[in-house]
Order: structure tokens, then C-alpha cells, then sequence
């Protein structure tokens, strides 16, 4: 029995080594800047230097460090609302009733607008702290990143299968045990591809949300975004260059040091029947398996974990098999009854907030805009697929250029397009060019990227077996893309579609109006009318704008994106 | 008989189990099912898909609780997953993310049994059963006859009083599925299977006469036990044993003579429309009836013998020939398959001549057929939905059966050339040009 002796072997093994100790300064660097950051974040904002940026280049990684422990703090509450929504959300039916659609619609608002509704309200919170800035920056952050998370963990919790859920009753695991033990693990990979992509969401709005101005006023907190919009306001071009070059480098090792291990853990959760190709682990977590220190601890804390997960919590004594009565008619009714009532109080608020100031004028200009944001978004993804599929059909085919595609695209969709924004408006300022027209470009920069990833994978999943019958049936030229490869990589195209259609609505609040020093640009749209309403503390126009632009994005989902992926699903699976 | 006075571990009192269905009356899935378990015995469910077998199996490991009826379990009311009955799952069940030594121990840790025990106990599982030395692999690093043994051992581990397996070979090739048979076997008959009893579901006859002291056939449509047999041979047990092949002979004419087959002479009888189609290929029955009309066989064969040689199991090949009965292509009796008139023309005619014969049949004797094209040639545009059908089959059987009535109807039919059928639009239609 060789398990059994294995353990008391390696106890001879267990002393520190040269991994350790390059692990531990990981651990004990972050340890550091996490606590420089809490003593920055808990001063008032009249203390020296606690706003104020400067654009020496050398207090960029100190503002990178804040910035991306920011992003782990909004991550961290984005996963624990990710649990206790997605979790009440398939467990209860009558709740799943009204948080599955209320998910659909926050999914859809574009938050940006809202950045200065919170920033108030934190602010009133902490009168005259740093922290109630902090707070409303980390608040920003988690809206973007919060939904999609709660979303996936939600989908698995409803699919986990049937027969695993019947050997974990069959066993006797309660309630907590299960969701510990089956549900939880089951939800992980998706769990860890969601939050992989809300990482990348999440750095568009930690630059746009750390100098947020309100009427007359304007608050920084010290961060590669406010750095931006400093340098942007004192035209300053060198310091630019310099905040993208600090983002690409802390992309670059949250990336390597975090996700790239996290993903290649996460494998061990697929629920799979065959052992597929394996790729490489990646170094993080290579380094990480040879310590010993650091495995010992981590084994300590898996034990912990596993022990809290196996206590015998339960409601009832025996995990009884209940039948499966029809649920209580009356119940419903009442609830529904409840919810109804609910909503009605809500737009009567709505409406009287918003009719004191505005008339259907209002509503008619802003649906206009919302036609023009409309046209940009779906000329832009109509350009983005044209030039996007072919490129990612020709790499995913080729499994070397696959392999170093993927990761630069994913790397490239993580960028804050918005440091990017200074170059275009330089060249239309210089060049005085249409903003109408020419500021549109920027809403697809960020978010096109999702479309090649997903072509470049589908493609290079593509069935090896139908590309050697087309080609031997010597199927070519538009044939080729009419009846083999646009089918094949359809579903994957339309996810990735998605994605970068609702990005670029998000960002139109941002790209319609630029601003480079004391000019800003602003082209006709509903984006630049919400950033004009919030640059002028008209709430009730700015709540009337996101309203409006959260109709168009869930109208255009069940219009367009969800009809045409479930054809996808329908139709060009072989199942 | 000496088990009889061995200890009543499971009684099981006039089951009952439905599934209520709006609006009409409920679907009765098992009825009026006895049984009686006790210590020191293998029984065998045997019955085809959809007998409610594997329903039956559910109720007893207290994982669904029966409609109507009691379930003792030690002569206490069963109410939920018992400590004394463990399950072993047709698909395995195996957590991917555990390794063999965590999926063994799962079980014991629920209970929170001491990591001390809980190691030794899986150790002693993991050796029994033959995965000694896979300890720490992940699930999907192993093969299908390594990952049911897991499923064994995981079972096994807690020392059942009762050992439920459902159809657990039935994913594993033939000679893997063999290998752990005997395996089980030995140690069943040795005294070292730490289980004191054993039920498991099975399609398999050749599986359930080899392995069990008992036998409980069951008739489908309503689920009951029809019968009961008892096993006596002694094992190891051989399968050519002339009394061993006579067995397999007798539960298969039992099986086939079972629900009495509606020869009535074509167009006295009113249709019906309850009758539930299987799923099954216009290819396949094509492929039997030339089987049968071949060498050796000439027209009849005995049903064993002929599921030998295409290599099916009784859950595959009944459903078949009760098919080609219900076209009126071949005759089931006592055992035997006979090819009748119809199905000699058959086999001898060209691929538009049998597909003109196929679809004679199906308007003579499938009532679903003909009702569809009546329909489709009343209407004026011709064409129907199939959620119309659906609904009305819905009244006469589960939603399952219905699903799977309509999609055999759709193949027949749109190889009979009876009617088309646009699967996107959920629509019938009859061809363009008649």
C-alpha cells in the first residue's frame, strides 16, 4: 500500500528551497503593497498627496499597485456576490423568478453612466475620506466584472449532472456537503474563464472610474487612470506612453503569475470522459509545485477548506427524499402578487423622478441617439467581422499561429482601450476630421478582440475530419466559406459578437466624447449625450440616457444575438 | 428453502409510482410491485427499458419516494438514503475532480469517519476490488472497466448491508463487462464481498441468470413483476451448460409471450393510438428481416440464438421484433422469431418496391401513420404541426414515450415517403408533388 507510507517519506523533503524562497517574495511583495495601499486609503482627502497626481513616471508603479489591488478588491466582492446570487438564484424557484431577469437587465446597463451617481453616494458615506472614493471606484469595477460571474456559477449549479447529484444523495452528503463537494467544483472551470473575462472588462472601468468629475467637482484617486486623464488634460504625450506601458506590464503578470496557473488548475475540474491533450502547465504553476514550504502550507489550507466543506451542516437531520409535489399555486400568486406591486412602485418613482425636469421631447431625442449609438454599433461589428474572421479562420487553422494568437488576443481584449483614446484625438483635432464618424473607431477598439479569440478557437477546433472531406471533394473559394467553415465556427462567432457589441455600447459613453486638454469632441449619440448629462450633475437625464441605452442592448440580445445562437445551437451542432 | 428463515432486510409493499400529468389521468409507471430482500442473496430486476426497473431501484435506495405504497427498510419506514444501502450507477458517478482514493472515500467521509479509518477502510476497498496501485489517479485517466471498479469500491466501502447496481456493466465493452462479473462473482461466492445482499437492475438475461439466486422478470406498461424465478446452480457458473442455455430459452419466452400480441385480422379491430413506437431504424429492421430470411435461418430463428449472433441484447433485439410484429412483418412465439408473408416480399424487393410495401404496412397498422396523413391531405395548405400529435399522443402516454413515438413515426414515415417533415419549423407536409 504505497499511499499510505508516502506521506511520512516526504516529511524528510519538506524543507525550504530555492522555490520557496522565490515564491515567498511573490507572497510577501504583495503582502507589502497591499499594506502601503491600506495606509493610503484611510486619509483624508485634504492630506498631502492623497489625491494629487503627479506625472513623474517614477510614481507609476506605485500607482499601478493601487490600481490593481483596487481590481482585486472589486473581484473579491464580485465573487462573493457571484455565490450568494447565482447560488439563491438555482436554488430557490421563486427567487430564480426575479433574480435571473434582473441579472439580464444589470448585465445590460451601461454602468459607466452611473460612475457618478455612486461616487455621491459613497462619498456621503465617507464625507471627506479617501475611502469613500476607494469604495466608489472598487463599486464601479464590480459592476463590470460582477454579472457575467453570477451568470456562469448560476449555469452550472442548474446543469450539474444528474447522475453525480444521485450518487451525492445516495451517499448521504447534506445539502452543504453537496455544495461544496459537487456543485461548487463543477462550477470552477466556468467560474474561472468568467472571472478571467471580467478581469479584462475590469481594467476599461478602473481608468475611467478613478477621476470622475461631478458639476464642478473633480476627484482623483492616485492610479494609472487618473495618471491618464491627468496627462491628457496637461497634453502631455511622453507621460501617455508611459501609463500604456505600465498596464501592459502589470496585464502582463497578473496574467502569468495568477491566471495562466488558475486555468491550468481548473482542468482538473471538467467533467470530461477522456483524458484529453494536456497543455504545459505554465511556469507559475510549476514553480509553485516545487516548493515544499509553500505546498505544505497550501495542502494545510486545502484541508481546512475540505474540512469546513465536509462539516455536516443541514437543516434536517436526514437528507429526506421529498416527493416531487407540484408547487404551491397560491404561493405563486402571492409572490407574483408581491413582485407586481413592487414594480408598479418602482416606475411610479421612476416616472416622477424623472417627469419633474423632462417631456417626451426628452424621450424622442434620446431614442434618436440611441439610433445613431445603434448604426455605429452594428457598422463597427459588421467592419470588426469582416476583417476579424477571415484573419482568425487562416490562424486557427494553423495550430502553431494558433497557439501564439490566442493569448495576444486575450492579452490585447484585457488593454483599457481607453488609454489609447489620446492618438485619435490628436489626429482628429489635428486633421479636423468628423467626430461624427471618426470618434466611432474607438468604441469597437477595446472589444473587437472578442471576436477574433472565438473565431481562433472555433477554428482551430474545427473537425479534422471535415476539412480533409471538403478538401477532397475539393470544396473552394467562397463554397468553402458558404458551407464548411462559417457554420463550424458560427456559434462561436456570435458569443464573441456579443461580447464586443455590448462593449462598444458601454464604451460609446466614453469614445463619443473625447477630450484632449481643453478640447473635447463630441459626436451625436447616446453615449456622448449620457457623458454630457453626467459632465453637467443632470441626473434625471442621466438616468433617462441609461435607461434608454439598456433598452436598445437588450432589445438588440433577443432580437439578434440570442434567435441567432440558439439557430447556431439548433442547427450547426451534430448531436 | 434455506433463505428462508435468513434476516428480511427490505420489504417493499404494493408500489405504486406515477407521474401526475395536468389536465388527464395519471401516468402509472410501476404497479402494485411486492418484493421481499434478505440477507445473503443476488437478485436480478430484469425487464426492458422503460419497465420501470430502474425506477423501482430508485425507491428501494430511498433516493424517490414511491406514490403510493411503503418501503421497510429493517422493518422501519424508509424515508430517505439509508446508512445501510449503497448504490453503484450505470454511468459510474465518479466525481472527475476527486481521485480513486477520494471517490472511495467520499461515502465514509459524509459520515465523518476519522481520516485514520477512512484510509485504512479505502485501502482495503481499493485492494478488494483490484485497484491497487491506481490510488491516485483522476477518473478520467481510467479506463470504463477501471472506473465502474471504483464505482465498486466506493460502494463498498461502507460495508453495505444491501449493494443496488444499476445496469452496471451495461457501458462497458463485452469482455471488460465479463472480467468484472466474474470478478464479483468470485467474491460473492467466496463470502468476501463485504455486502450481505445484492439487487441489481439488468436487460441482460444471459447477466441475470449468470450471476443471481433469483430473478424478478418485469412486464412493462404498467411496471409489474411478472414473474419470479430462482437460480440454483451453483457457482462458477457456464453459460454452454445445456440447463444454464435452457434457463436463458425460458426467460425469453417468457418475456416474448408476455403482453399478447394484438393478431387481430387487419381492419376489424379499431386502431389505437396508445400504442407506444420505439425508436428504431428502418435500416435495422430492413437488416433483421434479411437475417432472418437468409442462411442459416430461413425464415425462423430462436431468439437467443439469433441475439448471439448479431451480438444484441434482449433490450435491443425485442423491441425490434415486436416492431416488425406490429407491421405485420415477422411473428414473435415462444422464443421464436418467424418471418411472415409480407416480410418475405420484403426482403425481396428493390429500394422503391420496399419502401411502397413499408408504407402499405405502416397505413394498415400504425394508426399514428395514417391519422398523420389524413390531416395532412384534410388541410389546405397540407401541412400540420407536430405539437398537434404530440399533444394528442400526450394523452395516452408519458411525455417520453410520446417524444419517442413521434421521432420513430417521423423516420418511418419519411422513409415511406408517407409525408415530409421540417424539423425547424416542427412541421408535416406532404410532398410537393402529389
Amino acid at each position: 500500500m504505497p499511499a499510505t507510507i508516502e506521506p511520512s517519506l516526504a516529511t524528510a523533503r519538506r524543507t525550504p528551497n530555492l522555490w520557496d524562497l522565490a515564491a515567498m517574495l511573490c507572497v510577501f511583495g504583495t503582502l507589502a503593497a497591499v499594506a502601503h495601499v491600506a495606509q493610503g486609503t484611510m486619509v483624508p482627502i485634504s492630506a498631502p498627496g492623497a489625491t494629487e497626481i503627479s506625472l513623474d513616471p517614477r510614481n507609476l508603479p506605485d500607482y499601478a499597485v493601487r490600481t490593481t489591488l483596487r481590481m482585486f478588491a472589486a473581484l473579491a466582492a464580485s465573487l462573493l456576490f457571484t455565490f450568494v446570487y447565482g447560488t439563491a438564484a438555482a436554488k430557490s424557484r421563486r427567487a430564480g423568478l426575479v433574480l435571473v431577469p434582473l441579472l439580464d437587465i444589470l448585465q445590460s446597463v451601461p454602468i459607466l453612466g452611473f460612475l457618478s451617481f455612486t461616487v455621491v453616494f459613497f462619498m456621503r458615506l465617507f464625507p471627506g475620506q479617501v475611502f469613500g472614493l476607494e469604495l466608489a471606484a472598487i463599486f464601479a469595477i464590480f459592476t463590470s466584472q460582477a454579472w457575467n460571474m453570477a451568470f456562469s456559477l448560476h449555469q452550472s449549479l442548474l446543469t450539474v449532472p444528474a447522475d453525480l447529484t444521485e450518487a451525492s444523495r445516495a451517499f448521504q452528503l447534506t445539502a452543504w456537503q453537496r455544495f461544496w463537494r459537487l456543485e461548487v467544483p463543477f462550477a470552477v472551470p466556468g467560474l474561472v474563464w468568467n472571472t478571467m473575462i471580467s478581469m479584462s472588462g475590469g481594467w476599461f472601468f478602473v481608468v475611467a472610474s478613478e477621476a470622475v468629475s461631478v458639476g464642478n467637482n473633480t476627484w482623483t484617486l492616485p492610479g494609472i487612470g487618473s495618471y491618464v486623464s491627468v496627462a491628457l488634460q496637461q497634453r502631455d504625450i511622453a507621460a501617455v506612453g508611459w501609463a500604456i506601458l505600465a498596464m501592459l506590464i502589470v496585464i502582463l503578470l497578473y496574467d502569468q503569475l495568477l491566471f495562466r496557473p488558475l486555468v491550468a488548475w481548473s482542468a482538473k475540474f471538467r467533467v470530461e470522459t477522456t483524458a484529453g491533450a494536456t497543455a504545459e502547465d505554465p511556469w507559475m504553476l510549476r514553480l509553485l509545485r516545487r516548493t515544499h514550504w509553500i505546498a505544505v502550507l497550501a495542502d494545510r489550507a486545502g484541508d481546512v477548506i475540505a474540512l469546513l466543506g465536509m462539516l455536516r451542516l443541514s437543516f434536517r437531520r436526514q437528507p429526506r427524499a421529498t416527493a416531487a409535489r407540484p408547487p404551491s399555486r397560491l404561493l405563486d400568486v402571492l409572490w407574483l402578487a408581491a413582485l407586481f406591486l413592487v414594480l408598479l412602485w418602482a416606475a411610479g418613482r421612476l416616472s416622477a423622478f424623472i417627469a419633474g425636469e423632462l417631456s417626451w421631447s426628452d424621450l424622442g431625442q434620446t431614442l434618436l441617439f440611441g439610433g445613431y449609438t445603434l448604426v455605429r454599433v452594428l457598422v463597427l461589428v459588421a467592419l470588426a467581422t469582416a476583417v476579424w474572421v477571415p484573419i482568425g479562420v487562416w490562424i486557427g487553422l494553423r495550430p502553431v499561429w494558433a497557439r501564439r494568437a490566442q493569448p495576444v488576443a486575450q492579452f490585447l481584449a484585457a488593454f483599457p482601450a481607453n488609454l489609447l483614446f489620446p492618438p485619435f484625438v490628436l489626429f482628429i483635432v489635428h486633421f479636423r476630421l468628423d467626430p461624427d464618424l471618426w470618434l466611432a473607431p474607438l468604441m469597437i477598439l477595446g472589444t473587437q478582440w472578442y471576436i477574433l479569440f472565438n473565431v481562433v478557437a472555433a477554428a482551430a477546433s474545427f473537425p479534422g475530419d471535415l476539412r480533409e472531406a471538403a478538401s477532397n471533394f475539393r470544396i473552394r473559394g467562397l463554397l468553402w466559406w458558404r458551407k464548411v467553415i462559417i457554420p463550424g465556427i458560427l456559434g462561436s462567432y456570435v458569443t464573441g459578437a456579443l461580447a464586443a457589441a455590448g462593449g462598444a455600447w458601454n464604451a460609446s459613453i466614453v469614445a463619443e466624447a473625447a477630450s484632449w486638454g481643453n478640447t473635447t469632441l463630441y459626436a451625436h449619440g447616446l453615449g456622448a449625450y449620457i457623458a454630457k448629462a453626467t459632465l453637467h450633475g443632470d441626473m434625471p437625464r442621466v438616468v433617462l440616457g441609461v435607461a434608454v441605452m439598456a433598452l436598445y442592448v437588450v432589445t438588440l440580445n433577443r432580437v439578434l444575438w440570442r434567435p441567432l445562437y440558439a439557430y447556431t445551437q439548433r442547427r450547426l451542432t451534430l448531436s | 428453502m434455506d433463505t428462508a428463515i435468513a434476516t428480511t432486510l427490505l420489504e417493499v409493499r404494493n408500489i405504486r409510482q406515477s407521474y401526475h400529468k395536468e389536465a388527464n389521468a395519471d401516468l402509472v409507471v410501476l404497479d402494485g410491485v411486492d418484493l421481499i430482500l434478505r440477507e445473503r442473496e443476488m437478485v436480478a430486476l430484469l425487464g426492458r427499458s422503460g419497465s420501470g426497473k430502474s425506477t423501482l431501484l430508485r425507491i428501494v435506495s430511498g433516493l424517490l419516494p414511491p406514490t403510493h405504497g411503503e418501503v421497510l427498510w429493517r422493518g422501519q419506514a424508509l424515508l430517505g438514503p439509508a446508512d445501510g444501502v449503497a448504490m453503484v450507477f450505470q454511468s459510474f458517478a465518479l466525481f472527475p475532480w476527486l481521485t480513486v482514493q477520494e471517490n472511495v472515500e467520499l461515502g465514509l467521509e459524509a459520515r465523518g469517519v476519522p481520516r485514520d479509518e477512512r484510509e485504512r477502510r479505502a485501502e482495503s476497498a481499493i485492494d478488494l476490488i483490484g485497484l491497487g496501485g491506481f490510488e491516485s489517479a483522476y477518473p478520467k485517466e481510467l479506463s470504463g472497466g477501471m472506473r465502474q471498479r471504483v464505482g465498486l469500491a466506493r460502494a463498498l466501502v461502507v460495508h453495505p448491508d444491501l449493494l443496488l447496481m444499476d445496469e452496471p456493466f451495461s457501458a462497458l465493452d463485452v469482455l471488460t463487462a465479463e472480467t468484472l462479473r466474474t470478478d464479483l462473482i468470485d467474491l460473492w461466492s467466496e463470502g468476501r464481498l463485504p455486502a450481505k445482499s445484492v439487487l441489481m437492475v439488468t436487460h441482460s438475461i444471459e447477466e441475470a441468470v449468470l450471476m443471481c439466486d433469483r430473478i424478478l422478470v418485469f412486464s412493462s406498461n404498467p411496471g409489474r413483476i411478472a414473474s419470479e424465478l430462482r437460480v440454483t446452480f451453483p457457482h462458477p457458473r457456464n453459460r454452454l451448460d445445456p440447463a444454464f442455455r435452457q434457463m436463458v430459452d425460458d426467460i425469453y419466452a417468457l418475456m416474448t409471450r408476455r403482453p399478447p400480441p394484438p393478431r387481430t385480422p387487419a381492419g376489424l379491430a379499431p386502431p389505437d393510438l396508445a400504442t407506444p413506437l420505439p425508436r428504431i431504424g428502418t435500416n435495422q429492421m430492413a437488416g433483421l428481416m434479411e437475417a432472418l430470411a437468409g442462411e442459416p435461418y430461413k425464415g425462423r430463428a430462436d431468439l437467443p440464438a439469433l441475439a448471439n449472433a448479431l451480438q444484441y441484447e434482449v433490450d435491443d433485439l425485442l423491441p425490434l421484433g415486436e416492431t416488425l410484429q406490429l407491421l405485420h412483418f415477422a411473428v414473435l412465439a415462444e422464443g421464436d422469431i418467424l418471418l411472415d408473408e409480407d416480410g418475405r416480399h420484403f426482403v425481396a424487393a428493390d429500394t422503391d418496391g420496399r419502401k411502397r410495401i413499408f408504407c402499405e404496412a405502416l397505413r394498415k397498422y400504425v394508426p399514428l401513420a395514417n391519422m398523420i396523413r389524413q390531416v395532412l391531405e384534410q388541410r389546405w395548405n397540407h401541412r400540420a404541426s407536430a405539437e398537434r400529435f404530440r399533444d394528442e399522443l400526450e394523452d395516452h402516454m408519458s411525455p417520453e414515450y410520446a417524444d419517442d413515438t413521434l421521432r420513430a413515426m417521423i423516420g418511418w414515415g419519411r422513409y415511406a415517403e408517407l409525408f415530409s417533415y421540417d424539423e425547424e419549423a416542427g412541421q408535416f407536409s406532404l410532398e410537393p408533388e402529389e
